[in-house]
């Protein structure tokens, strides 16, 4: 109870936030993935067809995925590392009696929201567009975790970061391979097989494929949803390490 | 006498600086306590200890019967603070600040309201509550960390550099609050690097020279080991020189004898800043 509590006392702070700049919020994350539909999923993916499905239908729950990993990674990590290590204002909760687990939490679930949030308003207009795609439960549930796995990610490369710039140096070497390369823009199947070993390491791939099989309607992606189950788990507990560490 | 902080060797390296060495202090129950010392002399890295931010390389420290090291959960209760640097959230209004706070330590929904506007009310700040942090000068900000500091009601209240950077006006302003917490029965911990700060408000004082405590004791009583009197006479090829003594007859004496050819003499009290320099062959505000 006292921790559920302190989870939200923890998020509350970052909806307040949230609250004040939502529209801001919406429209710059947005950018970005509806970039990404017009100029591959019209431009170059008009009349292609992809392991039977139009371009279109295959791109879409790519860039939900895509949209979850740096929506949630940047919701979850930016004002963390700014508040931790320029404006030291994070001190404010390390020094309250709340546990380290409602700490990361917390600070992961407003990545959470953020990542939920825009990534629903992009899923409502690629659902437009294709209405053939099929979009429940379970795909609402692998986009959560998506969501989360990559909110910890954020909250973790802001705890070992020792400057401003390390979260967008992860950014650029990180995310942004992950971005193009992990069956977001086009299928693995494609690529020769040693690429495709290194890509399976990526948690992004399992969330572009896991999503892409439940809007298809293919077999039930069970073993990518595992793999990003245990990519989450891996984060949260680094994150705890790396917590504790920082308070030297 | 009780002590509510005590600290046993107390000492903090990092790589091979040493930034804490070996301290032992106690702070007694319902006082208010001065450290002293220049830019990087520990003080801070004493009071992240303190607070559980940044762990002891070795020794200990206790806060009203708790570890901190071990007990880290339970500290976090007895204290709050008003850190040196702003560290309000920019992004939220100040109620919005002081609520964070009531909710990080439990604080019921019904009685966080209460307290806030009672703390609000008490520094003057109520019509400023719905302003966001960054939209206050530097005083109104300082004001809101130390009312967000009270509100789970701690016995110790650390102030780190409380008045750096404000106008006199606003520094005696605060001075007046720490005062009027002090005797409402809080005990007060602050660092400070101006003399007349420590000298208002402090009942003891501890002077830190590079990691080390080389003093500690009532300003009064520092003072008079020096000398309660200072005579600094100003020489063409010496420079200024002080000499101190123990009181005003000796001191005078002391002038009379002096030579006619002397520029300027001045007889003065002594006070911290004399002390703070025989010490440590330092002005206190030299970094």
């Amino acid at each position: 109870m006292n921790l559920l509590n302190d989870i939200y006392s923890v998020l509350w702070v970052d909806l307040r936030v949230l609250r004040r700049q939502w529209i801001r919020t919406l429209s710059t994350s947005l950018v970005n993935p509806l970039l990404y539909l017009v100029a591959f999923g019209f431009g170059l993916g008009q009349g292609i067809s992809f392991d039977g499905y139009s371009y279109l239908e295959f791109v879409i729950p790519g860039i939900i995925a895509l949209t979850s990993m740096t929506v949630s990674f940047s919701g979850a990590g930016q004002k963390l590392n700014v508040d931790r290590l320029f404006f030291k204002s994070f001190d404010e909760c390390l020094m309250s009696p709340v546990s380290v687990y409602s700490i990361i939490i917390g600070k992961a679930l407003i990545g959470v929201v953020r990542g939920l949030f825009t990534s629903i308003v992009f899923m409502l207009v690629g659902f437009a567009l294709s209405p053939s795609l099929n979009i429940d439960i379970a795909f609402v549930a692998v986009l959560v975790l998506s969501c989360f796995v990559f909110s910890f990610f954020g909250v973790l490369v802001s705890f070992l970061a020792k400057s401003h710039q390390d979260m967008s140096t992860v950014s650029s070497l990180v995310l942004l391979p992950m971005t193009f390369l992990s069956g977001t823009f086009f299928s693995l199947s494609q690529i020769p097989e040693a690429l495709k070993i290194v890509l399976y390491f990526l948690p992004l791939t399992h969330s572009s494929e896991s999503l892409r099989a439940i809007t298809l309607e293919q077999s039930f992606p069970w073993i990518y949803i595992f793999v990003l189950l245990a990519f989450g788990v891996f984060f949260f507990v680094m994150s705890m390490v790396a917590l504790k560490r920082s308070s030297v | 006498m009780t002590d509510i902080i005590v600290t046993e060797d107390l000492t903090k390296n990092y790589g091979k600086i040493s930034a804490v060495q070996n301290l032992n202090l106690n702070i007694h129950a319902g006082e208010t306590f001065g450290f002293l010392g220049p830019n990087g002399a520990g003080k801070t890295t004493t009071i992240r200890m303190l607070t559980t931010l940044t762990k002891p390389t070795s020794g200990r420290a206790v806060v009203n019967g708790f570890d901190v090291v071990t007990q880290a959960d339970k500290v976090k209760n007895e204290f709050g603070i008003a850190q040196q640097h702003m560290s309000l959230d920019r992004d939220l209004d100040v109620r919005e600040n002081l609520e964070l706070h009531a909710r990080l330590h439990h604080i019921e929904s019904s009685e966080r309201k209460r307290r806030i506007n009672e703390l609000l009310d008490f520094v003057g700040l109520t019509d400023q509550a719905d302003r966001m942090a960054m939209a206050l000068s530097g005083g109104m900000q300082k004001r809101v960390m130390i009312i967000r500091a009270l509100i789970h009601r701690p016995k110790i209240l650390f102030l780190d550099e409380p008045t750096v950077g404000l106008d006199a006006q606003t520094r005696r302003r605060l001075w007046e609050l720490i005062r009027r917490l002090n005797r409402d029965g809080t005990t007060i911990f602050l660092t400070t690097h101006y003399i007349e700060e420590a000298e208002a408000l402090c009942n003891r004082v501890g002077i830190l020279h590079q990691g080390r405590l080389i003093a500690l004791d009532k300003p009064v009583e520092l003072r008079q080991k020096l000398g309660l009197f200072a005579v600094e006479t100003l020489t063409a090829d010496l420079g200024t020189k002080y000499n101190y003594f123990p009181d005003k007859a000796a001191a005078k004496r002391y002038v009379q004898n002096l030579p006619q050819d002397l520029k300027t003499i001045i007889l003065r009290e002594s006070n911290l800043e004399d002390v703070f320099v025989e010490l440590t062959g330092q002005k206190v505000s030299e970094g």
